[in-house]
């Protein structure tokens, strides 16, 4: 029996379907089966950053509606043998399904994989509902402003009302430059605020924005910052104990120089 | 602008400060989940009691929900805060 893990935040916008993307390709790259379940019915949009956008045929709302099989609906990805997406239907809403049906859903992709990944949708209503309805742990990604912390605060108390205790945060498009500034929220910032456990920090990368381009997760590439601490926290939800990454503002003074004279530690 | 804050050490100018700041008193009434209508309804029954011992400055009495540190454990914890300022004890009633 597979593990169902709910990546969700409240705010749209802050980074769910590519943190779903990443974690799911990531699992997959480590040897494990993984379904990616894009929970967003009515705007779907996690087939497109797995650039899988093209060989969709049944969605999720057909196998609750029983217009096909599971597996019918289940689309290969295009470099794992091992990772899956479902994807959500484009042209239905989310009152299409409701809790007890994504509960027999999750649970039914559970026997097949080792993760399920559900890419919830933002909002705390009816999508919501459905998209925690069969996870056993869940993930909350937030980024460093006032706006999107208040939002995952409040899903945090959600999620622990209905049961899912110990959810874990991601800070995503953390500016290490704001943040050396004074001018975003650090990360014992925001572990003060939210007072949750921390499972990891995704640094801004443009990159980001050249692999959803190109519809290939940035785990996948070695150049990529975001991807290294998407890779980390893989490495985290499979139970290893990495350290976070070194965003720390506090440079020393050696650090400080050989960055002026365009030196980078590596 | 280093420099500058060097001398600045201590204030809070940072934007960032100002945000963790606001979140956490904002989090405090999401949490608590307390709308103002309540507030001032326990806030006008206080009163009630109060008035009935204490000649009060009715128009400086402040009733708010905030935050404060637990002595024990140095944790943040919600508080509900008042302040009342008194006018005169009411002599009759002693």
């Amino acid at each position: 029996m597979g593990e169902v893990i709910v990546i969700t935040s409240g705010k749209g916008g802050v980074g769910k379907t590519t943190t779903a993307a990443n974690i799911g390709t990531g699992l997959a790259l480590e040897g494990k089966s993984v379904v990616l379940l894009d929970a967003d019915i009515g705007l779907r949009n996690l087939d497109v950053v797995m650039g899988l956008e093209n060989r969709i045929v049944y969605d999720l709302v057909d196998v609750v509606e029983g217009i096909c099989r599971m597996k019918q609906a289940l689309i290969k990805d295009k470099r794992y043998t091992n990772l899956y997406l479902m994807p959500a239907a484009q042209t239905k809403d989310k009152n299409a399904v409701n809790p007890e049906q994504m509960l027999k859903l999750t649970k039914d992709l559970a026997e097949e994989f080792d993760y399920v990944l559900v890419d919830c949708p933002a909002g705390i209503e009816q999508g919501f509902k459905n998209a925690i309805a069969g996870a056993n742990r869940s993930i909350v990604v937030t980024t460093p402003e006032v706006s999107a912390v208040r939002d995952a605060d409040r899903i945090v108390g959600l999620l622990e009302a209905h049961g899912l205790r110990n959810p874990q945060l991601i800070i995503n498009r953390v500016k290490i430059d704001m943040v050396r500034r004074g001018d975003m929220m650090n990360i014992d910032d925001m572990v003060d605020i939210l007072a949750i456990d921390l499972l990891g920090v995704i640094p801004d990368d443009e990159y980001i924005v050249i692999s959803t381009n190109r519809g290939e997760p940035a785990i996948s590439d070695s150049k990529s910052l975001a991807g290294q601490a998407y890779k980390n926290i893989v490495k985290r939800i499979l139970g290893e104990n990495v350290p976070f990454m070194n965003l720390d503002p506090e440079e020393g003074f050696m650090a400080k120089l050989a960055k002026a004279f365009g030196f980078r530690r590596k | 602008m280093d420099l500058f804050r060097l001398f600045n050490r201590g204030e809070s100018s940072n934007s960032k400060d100002i945000a963790k700041e606001r979140l956490q008193l904002l989090l405090i009434h999401d949490r608590a989940n307390v709308s103002p209508q309540f507030l001032e309804m326990i806030k006008s029954e206080i009163m009630d009691v109060i008035t009935d011992y204490i000649e009060i400055d009715e128009d400086g009495f402040e009733f708010k929900l905030t935050r404060t540190k637990r002595e024990s454990d140095n944790s943040t914890i919600p508080a509900l805060v008042a302040n009342i300022p008194i006018k005169k004890m009411k002599e009759n009633i002693r």
